[in-house]
């Protein structure tokens, strides 16, 4: 499979202003190939680098040494700017800070407007973006009566409608309820799974890294771990070193691995656990 | 200090078309130095709850009484909001002073306290949520998220609530900040035998940190009672968008594979403890 993100020996650092410490190194000389069609997931504590990274990946940040290339363009390729960030689309935090217009359709369609793309055209992309994220019948809706989940479907909907390749979500479900993180999680998930989309997923929520095909994770600009979640997931103990934390199945196995129960240490679901134990009924 | 909450409503917008029942014949108490937590889906009233418990809304009928004083009906809400203290979400949005001892000391200046019982008060206020003394004249800019909220919190607690409410307070940290916030928030609990209520949407943190859940579904009471009994209503609770632990998933998922072990266990080492007898129980037999 072809990689659609490639970063080679990628280093972001400032000049803080302060005497002693005159350089901060927010990521440190990374190399990194991300696949097309992935849905990967980076992790890490707050000020591991995992925003300053993905802030690369469609050119909002240049790297100060080294290179980033989407779909085999350079970053730093000024040219190239506006195809990058067709490519890979991001969605944020907050999604009151995200939608533009008064009405659905027309904040889904402010960015393939701005590509001055055919009114015909537009139609038909806003459509399929509203309905990838099961959100068409509420098109002519204001974006401020809408949940923060449905908001947040619909920032995603916005960038869906550029065609992207890739979508980058920066912790996209930190600011909602339950509910509102499940309907995101399906969603992206779904257009991995049906549209072939990559997906790049910031998060502090362990049990949304565990639906990944791949787990990166941050620590000081360092890639402290990389691998399938269950790779990741079963260094317990080295995750909560690195201040964060396992889905709490992941963590029961591990107890129970110490009382020496025979158990394996890769179990990250309700259900993987559920078979285990049945198995002595 | 306790509360007591009667047959409260609120409307938003009254008379407008934008009219919007958000709580609707609301009633419950909570006794003094009790940890509550307040569960709900985004819409279901919580917030619009918990600003009448400071009098920053005045219910459309119903009747808030705060140890003994009816704060629906008093002009003088002064004395309810210094003991009563809200950290909104996202508080270090609110941080606006050039130091933190500023920031924090704000509030207690205001009441007109002498310059070295503003002292004491920030020092204390941030040696409780573990801030170093020595960060007093730092800008709160150059701090970390973790660290911001932190300063927010202690201007609240400058104020010495005897109710200290939180909304969402670890809304946005990554888990370690989540825990030792929280693990500030127990302490303080504790420390000061204040009575506290926590607005959240982790049903993890709720099951470790409180002694009653009130659940709020479309601006009613929907369950009230003990982590516990709240947590054994697993269908109930997904029907109003809410979940319950993990851990407390595969509990019922055994159980209805037919292991019997109990249905009220909220935490892993409780499940571990019950897990372990189990297998051993099968091993041994």
């Amino acid at each position: 499979m072809e990689n659609i993100i490639m970063a080679r020996d990628l280093t972001f650092s400032y000049e803080t202003g302060n005497e002693e410490n005159k350089k901060k190194i927010v990521l440190n000389s990374l190399n990194i190939d991300l696949e097309e069609g992935k849905f990967i997931a980076i992790i890490g504590h707050n000020g591991s680098g995992k925003s300053t990274l993905a802030k690369h990946f469609n050119a909002l940040l240049m790297p100060t040494e080294g290179d980033v290339y989407v779909n085999g363009m350079n970053t730093k390729d000024s040219a190239h700017v506006w195809d990058i960030r067709q490519t890979a689309g991001m969605v944020f935090q907050n999604p009151d800070n995200q939608l533009v217009a008064t009405v659905v359709e027309e904040d889904v369609a402010f960015g393939p407007e701005n590509l001055g793309i055919d009114p015909k055209e537009i139609r038909k992309r806003v459509d399929f973006a509203l309905n990838a994220v099961d959100m068409f019948k509420y098109k002519d809706s204001a974006p401020h009566m809408l949940s923060g989940g449905q908001k947040q479907r619909i920032a995603i909907a916005g960038v869906i409608a550029m065609r992207p390749q890739c979508i980058i979500l920066d912790e996209p479900t930190a600011m909602l309820d339950p509910m509102g993180r499940k309907e995101v999680i399906n969603t992206i998930q779904r257009l991995n799974k049906e549209n072939g989309i990559t997906i790049i997923l910031i998060t502090h929520f362990m049990e949304e890294a565990v639906l990944a095909d791949r787990v990166i994770v941050m620590d000081d600009g360092n890639i402290a771990l990389d691998g399938t979640p269950k790779e990741v997931f079963k260094e317990v103990k080295k995750l909560k070193d690195l201040g964060l934390d396992v889905p709490q199945v992941t963590e029961l196995a591990y107890k129970l691995k110490q009382e020496g129960i025979d158990i394996p240490t890769e179990i990250l679901t309700v259900d993987e656990m559920v078979r285990f134990i049945c198995q002595y009924k | 200090m306790s509360i007591q909450v009667e047959n409260i409503s609120f409307i938003y917008n009254e008379g407008t078309p934008f009219e919007s029942e958000a709580l609707k014949d609301v009633s419950f108490t909570i006794e003094d130095n009790e940890f509550v937590g307040i569960i709900g889906h985004t819409g279901s009233g919580k917030s619009t709850l918990i600003q009448h418990l400071n009098g920053l809304l005045k219910p459309t009928s119903g009747r808030i009484t705060i140890n003994g004083i009816d704060i629906t009906s008093t002009k003088n809400l002064k004395n309810i909001r210094r003991e009563v203290g809200i950290v909104f979400q996202y508080p270090e949005h609110q941080l606006f002073e050039e130091t933190i001892y500023k920031d924090i000391a704000f509030g207690p200046s205001n009441l007109g306290l002498p310059d070295d019982e503003i002292k004491m008060r920030v020092f204390e206020a941030m040696k409780t949520v573990g801030l170093d003394v020595s960060m007093k004249d730092m800008s709160p800019f150059e701090l970390s998220g973790g660290e911001r909220r932190r300063v927010a919190i202690a201007g609240v607690l400058s104020m010495m609530p005897k109710i200290l409410i939180l909304d969402e307070p670890t809304a946005g940290l990554d888990p370690r900040g989540r825990d030792e916030i929280l693990g500030k928030i127990k302490e303080i609990h504790e420390k000061y035998e204040m009575t506290t209520i926590l607005v959240s949407h982790s049903m993890e943190d709720i099951a470790k940190l409180v002694n009653k859940i009130i659940v709020m579904h479309e601006g009613k009471v929907s369950l009230i009672g003990t982590p516990r009994e709240v947590f054994k209503n697993v269908e109930k609770l997904e029907q109003m968008g809410l979940g319950v632990p993990q851990i407390t998933y595969l509990m019922r998922d055994l159980r209805k594979n037919g292991i019997e072990l109990p249905d009220d266990i909220l935490t892993v080492d409780e499940a571990k403890r019950c897990i372990l007898e189990y297998l051993r129980g099968v091993r041994d037999a």
